[in-house]
């Protein structure tokens, strides 16, 4: 698996640190619990396809992207800088 | 039909022609008291329980494909009692208890070798750990026994203990792990549940759940609607994808675990060792081959294949614990479909529908709880009570923050485990 990112290039997965479902940009707008909080930090829609997931690219220039690629195939659609894709 | 020493004998000698199929093929039925999703270990192990302690016999269990070909036919085939963690630990012990007499009750040889199991560490601090641990498996019932360098050089004297950035100070070993023969589990359990009237039905892959006013009142199929007063969903790789039917969102990312079996080769290694440098763990097959494993590819799929820098990183950890191993070829490796939860432990409950009950975040622990989790979600099917073992296993448990059970010390949030 080799991902582009934005800013270097194609670069070998192991450069990459994998956080997690995108959902990590969607924080709940309040901060008291509720079941936003719940979703968020726990649950997952987990799809075997299409997902957009958040890594770093740890081993090279540090900057968070939002990767679109399928589950089950381990194709990469899209890859683009976190900054600014959170309120969506 | 039984098996017996003088059955195997009498056919031998008259051609085989005597042996029957294990179960039937049925025809499913418009309605049954319960229909268990998944015909994989868990499913087939919980329509078994169900039968025999509780008998219920108008159950069905429904698989997509054949019985036992999801994860039950794609692990590393270890069975063992070594948790830390109240919840954990009571569950495990039970399990391992209803492995020791597997093979009377369901008949069936599963091939269960109690050759034990050690944990190797390689630091003051991991020693510490370990003894911990092993007094915690003490206090539970089980068996574990520190063992010192020296110890375990008598037992597993082909490692390299000198290994200067992870010298082996000692293990934890647990003389009651083992190994089972993965595949007979499955068949074992799904002839029993057959014989106690239970229908197999595969090639019937659950399209939808049917849900009226919060209750649960049967499921869609490729073979047509099914009614039933109580649907268990027990299909850990695609546990996201089965509770979406009935609206629900679990907390469950599923990630890719990969195993790894060499050629077939003389009988070498002893015991399951796993080495405490990260994870390595590694046995040999009656066959003969070394069948290990290591970490997570860390990343969500779906796609029951690896990528090859994790193949590398448990390469290079086999190769550092024991040099010997880099003279064995690779025969194949493979990639399981693992629900991960956020605190590395399983869920046995309830769901918020009524009528339907959730058996699902194995983990990479999922092989040696089989029969442990059929009897629990047998009994909670069966009764609408908790059996006391797998208690805490609650799907509440990461909302309330109450009774997480994080064997790691990691943290429960996902992608730490």
């Amino acid at each position: 698996m080799r991902l582009r990112c934005p800013l270097c290039g194609e670069r070998d997965r192991r450069e990459f640190t994998y956080k997690g479902a995108a959902v990590a940009l969607d924080r709940p707008a309040t901060e008291a619990w509720s079941a936003d909080w719940d979703d968020y930090l726990h649950n997952r829609a987990n799809p075997a396809g299409e997902t957009r997931d958040l890594w770093q690219h740890a081993a090279g220039c540090g900057a968070w992207l939002v990767v679109t690629r399928d589950t089950v195939t381990h194709s990469i659609a899209d890859v683009r800088l976190a900054r600014g894709e959170g309120t969506a | 039909m039984r098996f017996s020493g003088f059955r195997v004998l009498r056919e031998g000698l008259t051609g085989n022609r005597g042996w029957a199929p294990h179960w039937r093929d049925p025809e499913p039925k418009s309605d049954y008291d319960v229909v268990i999703v998944g015909g994989g270990g868990h499913g087939l192990a919980t329509a078994f329980y169900l039968a025999k302690e509780h008998g219920i016999t108008n159950v069905a269990v429904l698989e997509k494909g054949y019985l036992g070909g999801g994860n039950v036919g794609r692990n590393t085939t270890i069975v063992r009692a070594n948790y830390f963690l109240p919840g954990n630990s009571e569950f495990y012990s039970h399990s391992l208890k209803l492995w020791e007499g597997m093979e009377e009750e369901l008949n069936f040889n599963v091939m269960h070798s109690q050759r034990g199991l050690i944990n190797l560490f390689h630091s003051d601090g991991q020693r510490d750990a370990f003894a911990r641990r092993g007094n915690a498996m003490v206090n539970q019932g089980d068996d574990a026994i520190l063992l010192d360098r020296e110890g375990v050089r008598k037992l597993l004297p082909y490692l390299d203990f000198e290994n200067t950035r992870f010298p082996i100070y000692g293990g934890l070993y647990h003389p009651r792990g083992g190994t089972a023969r993965h595949d007979a589990v499955a068949w074992g359990y799904a002839r029993g549940a057959d014989a106690r009237g239970v229908d197999l039905i595969q090639n019937c892959e659950v399209t939808g759940i049917d849900v009226e006013q919060g209750r649960v009142t049967g499921v869609q199929t490729t073979r047509g609607a099914i009614r039933a007063k109580k649907v268990a969903i027990v299909v850990a790789g695609r546990s996201s994808q089965v509770a979406a039917m009935a609206g629900l969102r679990l907390p469950i990312e599923s990630h890719v675990l990969q195993a790894f079996v060499t050629e077939g080769l003389k009988p070498v290694i002893d015991h399951v060792v796993s080495f405490g440098m990260g994870h390595f763990y590694i046995s040999q097959s009656d066959k003969g081959g070394l069948v290990f494993g290591g970490d997570l590819d860390f990343y969500a799929s779906y796609a029951a294949r690896g990528n090859l820098p994790m193949v590398e990183h448990v390469m290079e950890a086999g190769m550092t614990l024991m040099p010997m191993i880099g003279k064995a070829k690779v025969l194949r490796s493979w990639g399981g479909i693992m629900d991960m939860t956020p605190d590395g432990s399983p869920i046995i409950d309830r769901a918020p529908v009524a009528g339907l009950y959730l058996n699902c975040g194995w983990c990479y622990g999922g092989f040696k709880a089989v029969p442990g989790s059929g009897f629990s979600f047998a009994h909670l099917i069966a009764t609408d009570r908790h059996h006391p073992p797998a208690a805490r296993y609650r799907l509440d448990r990461f909302a309330t923050g109450r009774g997480l059970m994080d064997e790691e010390g990691t943290g429960a949030q996902h992608n730490l485990h």
